[in-house]
């Protein structure tokens, strides 16, 4: 859907700071002037220094539309980073930054577009992905979904106690752990990287196969991730992906 | 508005003119794309001219790799915040696509197409005078598939979405028809300088 309007900068309001591994961090925004948005989407954010000096960064919206007009931004600490330590040191609640949004009309999920959906994440690459968790979960929707998520260890996994929670719903949500430096701790879970093999077994989970399949990580994980889903059938005009990083 | 407690990282200041407003400077290269990197084999690829619905002229890989392969270096600006100085390209103007085909740019605007179905709008101008390449080549190698290979539009000056990556193909347009971000709440034209990022910058 074009969006229309022109988006202006506008002051948010800090309102909570989460944190939700030892270095990813969820900041809850109020927006002055309050937007719809889906799930799936990211904001701008833009920090200004007092000499005037400015800089922005994307980031995608964790919570679900049905959570408006708060928006949560999921941030993962990068060392060496300009803006991400920013966030983890010194913003607090009661701060003001300038966001403008909500942005993106492509890798973006409503409940009444159906499934089954398949979500793969790798790392802070879930933060669009739960939006669209979330946003099922607020709609009690039963649309058969997937989380395909791959993390280092198991404490790594942003999300993992409400994720298991939502599995545990028994509506049709269920979640696949993928960890690269540790064993799997669940039968459902894997102690490797996502490939076509662990693809194939994941997948055996949704009733049929997904019509929209939504994978977002680093570009090396999209591209592993993307394969491996191809080499588990799945045809690359279903596949929806987002990348970061650099 | 000042932010709380930020301060920032300085651009180098006989770098800073090179950056536009809202920018960082970035030593690697990201990949940034919505979907699967399509795996295009040179002896499968060719590039298709078109005025509308009408094919022009269509070239082979060899064929295309014939034609005059220029040199362009540049600084590259993503809408997704980073900048990328010194980009070095090999790949065929476009002036010389169309002088091979024999035309002169027949309407003001065109549309780059791609082997995933992706595509972008871009007036003719911006296109023709030594401003864009369908590049070929990446720091000397031939381009990989992430970065848009076997061969990806090159029009530096504006914001990198415009830069199609798994070009098959120019067609120009009688309107300035949106391509796919364009459609998305991106914005028509894109310029990094003037901060045109979404619909309505």
């Amino acid at each position: 859907m074009p969006l229309r309007r022109r988006l202006d900068w506008q002051a948010a309001t800090v309102r909570r700071v989460e944190t939700k591994t030892p270095t990813v961090k969820s900041f809850f925004l109020e927006p002055a002037e309050p937007f719809a948005y889906r799930a799936g989407q990211h904001v701008d954010v833009r920090l200004t220094a007092p000499d005037g000096y400015s800089t922005e960064r994307s980031y995608s919206i964790a919570s679900a539309p049905e959570t408006a007009p708060l928006v949560e931004l999921t941030v993962e600490l990068l060392e060496g980073g300009e803006v991400s330590p920013f966030f983890h040191e010194v913003v607090e609640p009661g701060d003001t930054l300038e966001i403008r949004g909500p942005i993106g009309g492509h890798f973006v999920w409503r409940v009444a577009e159906g499934g089954p959906v398949l979500l793969v994440g790798g790392g802070s690459g879930v933060v669009p992905l739960m939006g669209m968790a979330r946003h099922r979960a607020a709609q009690r929707a039963d649309v058969p979904m997937l989380l395909f998520f791959s993390a280092r260890h198991w404490d790594e996994v942003i999300f993992r106690d409400e994720l298991l929670d939502l599995e545990a719903r028994g509506d049709g949500f269920s979640l696949a752990l993928a960890l690269t430096r540790e064993p799997a701790r669940r039968e459902a879970d894997f102690g490797r990287r996502i490939d076509g093999a662990a693809a194939m077994a994941a997948l055996a989970r949704l009733p049929a196969p997904p019509r929209v399949a939504y994978v977002c990580g680093s570009n090396p994980f999209v591209e592993a991730a993307t394969a491996a889903l191809m080499e588990a059938g799945i045809p690359a005009p279903v596949i929806r992906t987002e990348r970061y990083g650099g | 508005m000042a932010t709380r407690g930020f301060f920032g990282r300085r651009t180098p200041p006989e770098l800073a003119d090179r950056i536009p407003p809202g920018q960082y400077l970035e030593e690697g290269f990201p990949v940034l794309s919505a979907g699967p990197t399509p795996h295009v084999r040179t002896e499968d690829w060719s590039f298709t001219l078109k005025v509308g619905p009408r094919p022009v002229k269509r070239w082979n890989w060899d064929e295309f790799n014939a034609l005059p392969i220029g040199k362009m270096t540049r600084d590259i600006h993503c809408v997704t915040k980073w900048t990328k100085l010194n980009t070095a390209w090999e790949g065929v103007l476009v002036d010389d696509i169309l002088a091979d085909a024999g035309i002169e740019p027949p309407t003001g605007y065109t549309l780059a197409h791609a082997y995933d179905g992706y595509d972008t709008n871009v007036p003719t101008a911006d296109l023709v005078g030594g401003k864009a390449m369908v590049a070929l080549r990446y720091e000397g190698a031939p381009l990989t598939a992430d970065h848009g290979g076997p061969a990806r539009l090159l029009v530096p000056h504006l914001y990198f979405w415009k830069s199609a990556k798994w070009l098959n193909g120019l067609q120009f347009t009688e309107r300035d028809e949106g391509g796919f971000w364009e459609l998305r709440g991106y914005h028509m034209y894109g310029d990094p300088w003037k901060e045109q990022r979404f619909t309505g910058d």
